[in-house]
């Protein structure tokens, strides 16, 4: 915690090179996410949001790091974005994965199959 | 703002108490020191944005199920967009983040005529982007393609490509918002830097200007490929 203390004590100055650094890779991953996205993949043209949403996550956590100094943030600051990404991952989770598994055919032999292997009437 | 310079209140912001110097300025009195004050500031700051983030994340969930539920019709409005235009922004909004982390710097290290100037970059990058936006608005509105009564579009999917235009002007609408929220918070610290209001001790709300410009430019990290480059490849002709 000592460290914590001093860092926020003496503000700790990012060099100039990091930033630009940062800056050069997010320009990388844009010239990159244009170029996947224009490409033909044939029978792989699905994977062109997967790449797309791979290619902005990246690009998003390089911001959040360097940029927005959580690299450098301390703990609490560190559990408040966590715990950020984690309602967004059960908001979006829960509501996709409801709509994606509407669509998903029932498999009526495994249903009977599970409801004739557990008689919970002679359970109880 | 006027109450700021009464000396009561004056007294009371700056943390002044009758036993201590002047120069603990911006430190407030409820606060042990600037260290505490500093990361008090960070935390409100990200809870803010982490309610930002669901209300983003909210829109983008609701695109995710109307995409998944119309994808063809959602693919072809995508395929309207101008790639290029939509490319250009977001490298502009790249520079944008640079120049404020870059004003963040300068105030840390106190260097008062760097920092206003990266401010006013950072704005002229903001108005950069709210023109290029602003001219892709006009375009679509020429074409037909703003959603509402006078929405026209030809063909089987026009239905749901009304509601990926929908989508569309809400999801940048209110990212040009926030960014518009922005360059007025900026203008407003242009003016406190000029007259020297921040340096090495004190110089949170420049910081937290920044987590906010960088928010937003997060959004439109994941705007961008959403909504742009979801149609480039048929708009390409495969």
């Amino acid at each position: 915690m000592s460290h914590d203390a001093h860092a926020a004590d003496s503000p700790h100055i990012v060099p100039l090179s990091v930033y630009l650094t940062i800056f050069a890779l997010l320009m990388v991953f844009t010239v990159l996410t244009v170029w996947v996205a224009l490409i033909d993949l044939g029978p792989y043209g699905w994977l062109h949001t997967p790449l797309a949403l791979l290619i902005a996550s990246v690009k998003a956590t390089l911001v959040v790091l360097w940029f927005m100094h959580v690299k450098y943030g301390s703990r609490l600051v560190w559990v408040f974005v966590v715990a950020g990404l984690a309602w967004l991952a059960l908001l979006v989770g829960i509501t996709v994965g409801d709509y994606v598994g509407r669509t998903w055919e029932p498999d009526p032999h495994a249903w009977q199959a599970s409801a004739d292997g557990a008689d919970f009437r002679q359970l109880g | 703002m006027s109450q700021q310079h009464g000396p009561v209140t004056a007294a009371v912001m700056t943390g002044t108490m009758p036993d201590m110097p002047d120069h603990d300025g911006p430190l407030q009195h409820h606060f042990d020191d600037m260290a505490q004050q500093n990361e008090s500031s960070a935390l409100g700051m990200w809870l803010f944005l982490l309610t930002e983030l669901m209300f983003f994340g909210g829109v983008m969930t609701a695109y995710a199920v109307y995409r998944y539920l119309f994808n063809a019709a959602f693919a072809e409005g995508a395929s309207h967009l101008d790639v290029r235009l939509g490319t250009t922004n977001t490298i502009i909004l790249i520079f944008s983040s640079l120049t404020m982390a870059l004003a963040v710097r300068a105030a840390q290290m106190d260097k008062r005529k760097l920092l206003v100037g990266l401010l006013i970059a950072t704005m002229l990058f903001g108005g950069a982007f709210l023109v290029i936006k602003g001219i892709e608005y006009a375009h679509k509105w020429e074409a037909g393609h703003v959603p509402g009564a006078y929405f026209h579009y030809e063909g089987p999917l026009a239905n749901h490509v009304h509601l990926f235009f929908s989508f569309y002007f809400t999801m940048t609408g209110i990212h040009a918002l926030h960014m518009v929220l922005g360059i007025g918070w900026m203008a407003w610290l242009v003016l406190r830097s000029a007259r020297g209001d921040f340096g090495v001790g004190y110089y949170a709300p420049i910081e937290m200007t920044g987590l906010y410009w960088h928010f937003v430019d997060i959004v439109w990290i994941f705007l961008f490929p959403l909504l742009y480059l979801f149609g480039a490849g048929a708009a390409a002709g495969h």
